[in-house]
């Protein structure tokens, strides 16, 4: 098989991620489009968020994961402490059975900005209690690294702003994280649509998390499946190695033989 | 017979009830003495009592007593 052929797993702390794309499952009420657009988009690892069960919710999303055969990344979303982070975690860990948790310890619920401060100290105690931590931060290059040094897995710095579809706000950034991490950085919010998850990709991403892009999307299915193919094509665009940028132009054609220009004849 | 707090709501529950009885009573399932259904899925759920995790193996040997708290948790769409 060509090299072109195969895109390779990414290593997770002991956890084989599949699919580079990792999807959301919020922003919908529709459990059937829902499940349509996951088939479409070729995961293999799926967020869900921890909440008290209540006839109405039932366990129809684990249910409908564990269908599909695709495994469950909860989250910590809504906390705002390390104890609640923590408890959150130990909560979905025991009903979910998965050391996977995706930290996410957020400063205010307007900006729904990570508290860096709070996520570093819960990080550091989850990976003391064998969690593989997957770290929501800002984009902060100084952050990824402390993050990395406190045990997380991966750390997921965001794009913009949670829901925003605002794209990849500061990309120097993040490219200034992925060159210096040893562990897999993973874009996870503010992706708005395919060009930027191949975008993420091409800076040095090993993966990214799409939520409401797909499911506020107008044809979550079709949006998707788009995604899945930009992030294909993010990994074999970075995978090329792409021209480096210039100042000026250079022509692309030779100058040796060209013909003489003809006289103007007025 | 205890009144316990289950996710914030008043539930009265047979005495001796044990913490399983209280997870069977909200999810409706019926439950081994492991926590776990007895129709061989996954319950997908998990308690909380006092701020800590009480794993699904001790479900069975934990009585309530009156006015005990319990949160009762699962996977919800999100993220």
């Amino acid at each position: 098989m060509s090299e072109a052929e195969t895109i390779p797993a990414v290593q997770v702390g002991d956890y084989i991620l599949e699919s580079r794309l990792i999807m959301g499952t919020g922003g919908t009420t529709d459990l059937a489009a829902l499940e349509r657009a996951l088939i479409a988009s070729g995961t293999t690892l799926t967020t869900v968020a921890m909440r008290r069960y209540s006839p109405q919710t039932k366990t129809s999303v684990f249910s409908l994961l564990e269908r599909l055969g695709i495994d469950v990344l909860p989250n910590t979303a809504g906390c705002y402490t390390v104890k609640d982070t923590v408890l959150t975690a130990e909560l979905a860990r025991e009903a979910l059975e998965t050391n996977l948790i995706k930290v996410e310890v957020i400063a205010d619920e307007h900006t729904l900005l990570p508290d860096v401060i709070e996520t570093l100290e819960a990080t550091e105690q989850l990976a003391d209690r064998g969690f593989i931590p997957m770290v929501y931060t800002s984009d902060d290059p100084a952050v990824a690294l402390r993050l990395e040094s406190a045990g997380a897995a991966a750390v997921m710095p965001l794009g913009s702003p949670i829901g925003t579809g605002l794209g990849i706000l500061n990309p120097h950034n993040l490219e200034l994280i992925t060159s210096r991490a040893s562990v897999p950085i993973i874009l996870d919010a503010g992706i708005g649509a395919a060009s930027e998850a191949a975008q993420a990709i091409e800076l040095g991403c090993s993966a990214v998390l799409v939520a409401s892009a797909v499911t506020r999307a107008q044809k979550p299915e079709q949006m998707a499946h788009a995604v899945r193919l930009a992030v294909e094509a993010g990994y074999r665009s970075h995978a090329a190695g792409r021209i480096p940028r210039r100042e000026h132009a250079q022509a692309s054609s030779p100058m040796e033989g060209i013909i003489n220009p003809v006289e103007d004849l007025t | 017979m205890p009144t316990v707090q289950i996710n914030e709501e008043r539930v009265a529950l047979p005495d001796g009830a044990t913490v399983l009885d209280a997870v069977a009573h909200t999810t409706g399932r019926d439950l081994t003495e492991a926590g776990t259904p007895t129709d061989g899925g996954r319950l997908g759920v998990a308690v909380a009592a006092a701020g800590e995790v009480l794993p699904r193996g001790q479900w069975s040997r934990t009585a309530l007593s009156e006015g005990d708290e319990l949160e009762i948790v699962t996977a919800v769409q999100g993220g």
